[in-house]
């Protein structure tokens, strides 16, 4: 099956790929661009470790096509940290030990920096039905509302 | 003269909650895991699965795949070594079909091709003529006569003469005289009780990527617990020399017990020895629910006799796990574990394996042990309830203590029961009152923890600094672990260690990380390779002051003249001694190889408050608090996640997950949208206490941690759920339809 040349931007940066239409957004970060932060829980939309956003909108890369990509806007857990800096949530994250496995944590950094830039004051039950479609079987999700909550209270704090 | 570190108190290191080391590389996305790995050249993999739960292969015809553009191997069960029997044997059957497909989503043929599309589409060109065969998925009706037969001359000796060749493990265990004990009782109930196969759920599916040359040497690298088991098995599956095949055990996204075992990997290397090129294979979902280990189904009868004042008099169970289309169900842990927590004069169990036509169940977090407790502590819950004792009191008054015989034969060394007990009744949430509609459950649990195979090695660094190199796959922080236990007896600060987990070509063989053994027996491993190079150090620390090596001691990262007699030197730095150490000796290195038998058993005691909605009947836990002893909890943050994961499984298990089988023997919810693991939206904060009993055989007291915790949580919802209800709950899982049913019944009864 003849590809499809697609122009796109990453984490800021513009990239090219060519891809069979068939392949997912999912996919091409993966086995194109080498972006494997993303992860296939389940390729139907229903784990979220797949999570980034496109044009800031919170999105399962499994659920939509590469090809849809073109002249969008992608952000990955790969783009969240600038430079050496890491973002509040990693670190929050590192601190709370909201991570066991660590295999739907970039899903779930993701999903929640798109919360905090949405809702920078979240009740707990608003961080838990936001966090609905990223499932982690490690943690129980306890230390990670935990980490979300305080981050969010730091960022209020130093905006 | 040994160095002997062993210490319970007095830590400066263990105990402390340092950020995890592989932290950064875990919120960056840089980590990497089964899927993760990538080689020039490589291939994509995909496996052709049977659709029928049973069916005699007539032909499998491969040849329109193999025409394909982009295809460059297929395989099917010809392609694997023959002639091996027993555990390999059934796990070659499972990996790749041999003359019969055994349930719904058998392998039976693999391809490799350029692209993953390609591989797919190939798949589907695999054309594979069946026999349908009568099936059976159900516990119960696969013991019946009559049953279809998954596979004659299955069972072991172990089974009595008579029963049906679906039963292939028969365990039995018990002391006293059950009847006589029972004619002691003010109150005997007997119920039965039935749970639901769950899967482990792990977020990462099944992914390895291997080459193997027709030199017979390999190259695999994985997800699982345990590299050293997939090297063994992957060998023998493909008739080559172990040693051959150096395997690496990827970043873990999970694993509970259900990447214990080998699944693809063999297949994998198959192809890539057929097509002689690297071979990427990647577990879709629906193949993870399918055709990966999920937990036994059970049928469980429980008979309890107690008196007035709560003792029990007597104890009695019968449990049946389905175990798939193979042997292995864990019949004796269920049976074993059952009544554990008590001291019981008259106590008799019986545990039976059954075969039927549903994947080869795999281990699942203390596997066996929740269902018996939800059988177990139904029964006690609803003694109390009918003769108005309090269900701590209860438990305490019958408890297991050091010196007690226990269920299974063995005496009780120190272990920490009474005091999860004694900590549950002092949590305010057991005071707490509830609301209407809400009920609170309480259960005990309890699981063996295991030693096992164990090599460490500790090499020092010019600098002073430390690499420690495990073979216990991390899957839940322990790298975290081993370098505080390092740092405790090397006196070195815990940023100064980087622990790694080696390959199977640069350690002795480590037996998987399960039975919640590798903070015990990796840690203890980490403890005597330090000491090792402790010793080492204090050696080179004489030989330059010219005094014996027994007149040297280490503290706080120093060797030292350990008197007046020995002389006066000025204490030497490890940096001082390893910067150095090329002159004086090599390498200072230290390893430890054993197969340490002292693993603490663990207990917990459960408290949760579900609330019903009687008119849904959904039910919400509202309230969960997880007493547990952890011997000595290295890195609590991470025992206190353990806790908090095994709550949550329990409540998935206990409230909504399930295997659903149609009539066709196929599995109806092979997804997360049917099978509906707990969302964050689901659950309430789960509560921690950790309790200290040091256990006697591991130099810092620790024990297991990571198992125990799902052992209560089936039976202490509910017995929460029958409380808010008003009627006993005796069948996994408790979803909405099954507890409307139940008080519907209730009204009608």
């Amino acid at each position: 099956m003849s590809k499809t040349h697609v122009t796109t931007k990453v984490n800021g940066d513009e990239v090219e790929f060519l891809c069979d239409p068939r392949e997912t957004l999912l996919d091409v970060l993966r086995d194109r661009l080498n972006l494997t932060g993303a992860k296939e829980g389940c390729g139907t939309g229903d784990c979220g470790a797949c999570s980034v956003t496109v044009d800031g909108r919170l999105v399962c890369s499994c659920l939509m096509l590469g090809v849809e990509a073109e002249g969008k806007e992608i952000g990955t857990v790969e783009g969240i940290a600038t430079g050496e800096e890491l973002h509040p949530l990693q670190r929050k994250f590192i601190e709370y030990a909201a991570l066991q496995c660590g295999i739907c944590t970039p899903g779930i950094l993701v999903a929640t920096k798109a919360l905090l830039e949405r809702t920078p004051d979240p009740t707990e039950e608003q961080v838990r039905y936001w966090l609905a479609g990223n499932l982690c079987r490690c943690t129980g999700y306890d230390k990670i509302i935990r980490a979300v909550m305080d981050t969010a209270a730091e960022m209020r704090e130093a905006s | 003269m040994a160095l002997d570190s062993s210490k319970t108190t007095g830590f400066k290191y263990v105990g402390t909650r340092p950020d995890r080391p592989d932290g950064l590389d875990k919120v960056t996305g840089r980590a990497k895991f089964g899927a993760d790995a990538y080689a020039p050249g490589m291939l994509h993999a995909a496996i052709k699965r049977s659709p029928h739960a049973h069916a005699r292969i007539v032909k499998i015809d491969t040849s329109k795949a193999e025409a394909m553009e982009g295809v460059k191997a297929v395989v099917t069960r010809a392609d694997f070594a023959t002639g091996i029997e027993g555990e390999f044997g059934n796990i070659l059957e499972n990996v790749m079909a041999g003359e019969k497909a055994l349930y719904d989503g058998h392998a039976v043929a693999a391809v490799a091709a350029t692209s993953a599309l390609i591989a797919r589409d190939a798949v589907k060109a695999i054309e594979v003529e069946y026999e349908i065969l009568p099936h059976v998925t159900d516990v119960d009706a696969a013991m019946q006569a009559g049953a279809p037969v998954i596979r004659e001359g299955a069972a072991d000796s172990s089974v009595p003469e008579g029963l049906h060749p679906n039963i292939v493990r028969y365990y039995e265990s018990g002391h006293g005289d059950v009847e006589a004990g029972f004619a002691e009782a003010d109150l005997v109930i007997e119920d039965h009780f039935l749970t639901e196969a769950t899967h482990q759920g792990y977020i990462e599916p099944h992914a390895c990527l291997g080459t193997l040359g027709t030199d017979g040497k390999g190259e695999l690298w994985c997800c699982t617990q345990g590299h050293w088991y997939v090297q063994k098995v992957c060998a023998a599956l493909l008739d080559v020399e172990t040693s051959q095949l150096r395997v690496t055990a990827s970043e873990i996204g999970g694993g509970f017990g259900g990447k214990t075992t080998v699944f693809i990997e063999p297949v994998a290397l198959a192809l890539s020895r057929k097509a002689n090129r690297p071979v990427k294979l990647v577990m879709t979902r629906a193949e993870v629910f399918k055709a990966s280990g999920p937990t036994s189904s059970t049928s469980m009868d429980v008979r309890i006799g107690m008196k007035k004042d709560g003792t029990i008099t007597a104890a009695q169970g019968t449990f049946r796990l389905q175990g798939g289309a193979f042997p292995g169900a864990p019949c004796e842990m269920t049976a074993m574990c059952a009544f554990a927590p008590y001291d019981l004069k008259h106590v008799h169990q019986v545990g039976y394996d059954v075969m039927t036509n549903r994947p080869k169940q795999a281990a699942y977090r203390a596997p066996g042990s929740p269902m018996a407790a939800f059988a177990v502590e139904s029964v006690i819950d609803e003694l109390c309830n009918k003769l108005g004792l309090d269900p701590i009191d209860t438990r305490l008054k019958n408890a297991s203590r050091e010196g007690t015989r226990a269920s299974f034969g063995p005496k009780w060394p120190r272990i920490g029961l009474v005091e999860t007990l004694e900590a549950a009744k002092a949590h305010p949430h057991y005071s707490a009152p509830l609301k209407p509609g809400q009920g609170r459950g309480i259960s005990c649990g309890f699981w063996f923890n295991h030693g096992g195979e164990t090599a460490v090695s500790l090499a020092l660094s010019e600098d002073g600094s430390a690499q420690v190199a495990v073979g216990t796959p991390d899957i839940g922080g322990s790298r975290a672990s081993m370098a505080l236990m390092a740092a405790e007896v090397l006196g070195i600060p815990y940023e100064d260690i980087r622990v790694t987990i080696a390959d199977t070509a640069t350690l002795g063989y480590n037996e998987i990380s399960h039975g919640s053994r590798v903070t015990y027996a990796s840690g203890l491993a980490t403890i005597k390779a330090a000491e090792d190079a402790v010793q080492k150090l204090c050696a080179r620390a004489a030989a330059k002051w010219g005094i014996p090596e027994d007149a040297v001691y280490w503290e706080d990262g120093y060797a030292k003249p350990s008197g007046p007699n020995a002389g006066e030197f000025e204490p030497l730095h490890i940096g001082d001694i390893t910067a150095t150490m090329g002159a004086t000796g090599g390498p200072i290195c230290g390893h430890f190889e054993a197969t340490p038998e002292g693993a603490g058993v663990s207990f917990a005691t459960h408290i949760v408050d579900a609330e019903v909605d009687p008119e849904t009947g959904k039910t919400s836990v509202v309230r969960y608090t997880v007493v547990q002893d952890a011997g000595k909890a290295v890195h609590p943050t991470y025992v206190e996640g353990q806790f908090q994961g095994g709550a949550a499984q329990g409540i998935g298990w206990a409230l909504n997950e399930e295997y659903i089988y149609g009539e066709d023997g196929r599995l109806q919810n092979a997804g997360f949208l049917d099978y509906r693991i707990p969302v964050a939206s689901d659950l309430p904060m789960i509560d921690t206490v950790i309790v200290e009993v040091p256990n006697p055989g591991h130099p810092f007291g620790v024990r297991g941690v990571g198992e125990t915790s799902i052992c209560p949580p089936l039976a202490a919802i509910a017995n929460a759920v029958s409380a808010a209800a008003g009627v006993r709950m005796r069948q996994l899982p408790m979803r909405p339809s099954r507890i409307l049913e139940a008080l519907e019944s209730a009204v009608d009864g």
